[in-house]
């Protein structure tokens, strides 16, 4: 938001006339350094806990506690990823590879399941004419508001039996009616006429799909490929109510677990922060604007 | 979504030529099959851990259910929820939580939304370097908030050695003393508040961003024909043309905000004096601390009712502007 513009001093000299060439360059410029300016100082507050947590990561644990001086790289080491390894070598604590294995098998199971599950019966809802169809889904588009929190307690009494399973970590988060709903959103705006051929053809509806439809909606399956396996990554409420034997313990619930278990190594945390973080940041920092699109488009379906 | 679309799927059967009713009658049975075949996965799953657990939360909140207790789950009318809402033993905590997640919904929404709307418009804008800087605003939105919570515990931490201590000492050259962000009942929630806020802008500023760049630019034009000022062409042409984004975005946060759980459970635990229990924090802690499956299924009833409200509020809001425009 650019005010000076409107409050410029020489407005009274240069009366009912508009502003040379020159003097409008020169307020472009102004502005514009304005703009970078001021995104500079908003993008350093913003980046700022994380450079934090990545310097700290690799500074004498007592220094990461340090007043400004936690933002100066200095004395660094290996010895906070070293001593949070080391601090994961028993079953009573867990491994350090239990943690991220069930992050990973969880995130990947809900991904790829979710994937071929709701897309095919965003295609079916889409495209495929059978009775009850429109029932099913206004069903569908009145789940997608239903939160999961308001349905974790009564899923917790049901799963109860099943806790601290891998299973039971991704069953529930496979069928989605959110996906389904961005797939539908994305199918039913494709145009008809390739299909047809395929069906003139004589394929049926499964070859259509996965021949004809699937590779044309790349950008819907980035989106919900990205939306779900951040959602899953993250998930905390469910395995915080599921989940108390560390082998089965995902990143987000580990490292709660750990920064509340004294003695407090802050230093240690945050390597295991670091850890649990970096193969989400570079996949983000590799496909950027996927990543953005996805969220965008996400939201424009209100 | 609307009904159009669903109906145009297909020819049908009676505007088709004679020589092709055959076929499609035969495409029609085969659609049937494979319609439910590929639905089937999903439905079930959805049956199952949604719509199942939804209708049990009805049936538990009308129950006595205690995990620590052998007896069976026996009636219990609408008890749970008189004492949820009127039993002064259990009601504080509850109207102690909800006020809180008002609060939080009464800051996060008009701050986070405005912040979110004044990067957009700052990145809207034909400069070198705007998706650098739309990657840094954006980058929290994908880290776990688990992680988040922990990291910023760190900053928040009340000796004076923790970050935000002295970056304020820094600025006020050690005027302000360093304060206990997260143990001060004052501060505790706002502390949360600021965290969430940083966590979660980036996300609605590509919404705003992408809802920007949807709008029309000859509008703009006009307007400049006009003679209207930025000012004028922000309050005239940006934010109507962003209604329907920013009731979007507004309405998301809000539900967000009732479903503040995370940061909570690792940084504060719902304290001091329950200035940051939430009503999830509650349901859990009814569930799990108190035992009390019964009493939990009702706050996440009253929870999900909540939800509804801010929905169909979002969706009269959207019909409105539809029937104006």
């Amino acid at each position: 938001m650019s005010v000076p513009t409107t409050t410029s001093p020489v407005r009274g000299m240069s009366a009912n006339r508009p502003p040379s060439r020159h003097k409008r360059q020169f307020r472009g410029a102004i502005q514009k350094t304005g703009a970078y300016l001021l995104l500079t100082v908003v993008a350093l507050i913003f980046v700022a806990p994380i450079g934090y947590m990545l310097i700290g990561s690799f500074k004498p644990t007592e220094q990461v506690l340090g007043g400004l001086g936690g933002f100066v790289p200095r004395d660094l080491t290996l010895d906070n990823y070293i001593g949070m390894f080391a601090r994961f070598t028993s079953d009573a604590t867990g491994q350090f590879s239990d943690f991220y294995s069930t992050s990973l098998i969880v995130s990947i199971v809900v991904v790829t399941g979710g994937l071929l599950v709701n897309s095919m019966a965003a295609y079916s809802l889409a495209r495929l004419r059978w009775r009850g169809r429109d029932n099913v889904l206004l069903m569908v588009v009145a789940l997608v508001i239903l939160p999961f929190e308001a349905i974790a307690v009564p899923l917790f009494y049901l799963l109860n039996d099943h806790r601290n399973t891998y299973y039971v970590q991704f069953m529930p988060f496979i069928a989605s009616a959110f996906s389904i709903y961005l797939f539908y959103s994305f199918f039913v705006g494709l145009p008809k006429e390739m299909e047809e051929a395929a069906r003139i053809d004589g394929a049926g509806p499964w070859r259509t799909f996965f021949l004809i439809i699937v590779p044309v909606s790349k950008p819907v399956f980035a989106t919900v490929t990205i939306l779900s396996f951040l959602t899953s990554w993250g998930s905390f409420l469910w395995p915080v109510m599921m989940v108390d034997q560390p082998q089965r313990r995902p990143l987000p619930l580990q490292i709660a677990v750990f920064q509340g278990q004294p003695p407090t190594d802050w230093g240690e945390i945050f390597a295991f922060g670091v850890l649990m973080v970096l193969p989400v940041l570079i996949v983000f920092l590799l496909f950027q604007r996927w990543f953005v699109q996805s969220f965008a488009s996400s939201g424009m379906k209100g | 979504m609307s009904a159009p679309t669903l109906r145009s799927s297909g020819p049908v059967a009676g505007s088709e030529p004679p020589t092709a009713k055959r076929g499609t009658a035969l495409g029609l049975r085969r659609d049937t099959r494979a319609g439910w075949l590929m639905i089937a996965p999903a439905a079930v799953g959805l049956i199952l851990f949604v719509v199942v657990p939804f209708v049990l939360a009805g049936w538990l909140s009308l129950h006595n259910v205690r995990l620590d207790s052998p007896n069976p789950p026996s009636w219990f009318g609408l008890e749970q929820y008189r004492r949820v809402l009127l039993d002064p033993d259990f009601s504080g905590e509850f109207y102690r939580a909800l006020a809180n997640n008002l609060t939080f919904t009464v800051v996060v929404v008009p701050l986070q939304t405005a912040l979110a709307l004044a990067l957009a418009l700052l990145l809207n804008r034909a400069l070198r370097g705007m998706t650098i800087f739309r990657a840094f605003f954006f980058v929290p939105v994908v880290f776990p908030m688990a992680l988040v919570a922990v990291v910023w515990k760190v900053i928040y931490s009340r000796s004076d050695l923790g970050m935000l201590n002295a970056v304020i000492d820094a600025i006020s050259f050690g005027q302000i003393g360093a304060h206990d962000w997260l143990g001060d009942p004052r501060t505790a929630l706002l502390s949360i508040i600021v965290m969430s806020v940083w966590q979660g802008v980036g996300l609605q500023m590509v919404i705003i961003l992408a809802g920007l760049q949807g709008l029309d630019p000859n509008l703009y034009e006009a307007a400049a024909l006009d003679r209207a000022g930025p000012w004028r062409q922000f309050v005239n042409v940006t934010l109507p043309g962003l209604r329907n984004t920013l009731v979007f975005v507004i309405m998301t946060t809000t539900i967000l905000a009732f479903r503040l759980f995370d940061q909570v459970y690792i940084m504060t635990q719902g304290g001091p004096q329950q200035s940051t229990t939430t009503v999830m924090y509650q349901a859990v802690t009814t569930a799990f601390g108190a035992n009390n499956v019964g009493r939990a299924a009702a706050i996440t009833v009253l929870f999900f009712v909540l939800v509804l409200v801010a929905t169909m509020l979002q969706r009269r809001l959207l019909r409105e502007e539809r029937a104006v425009s």
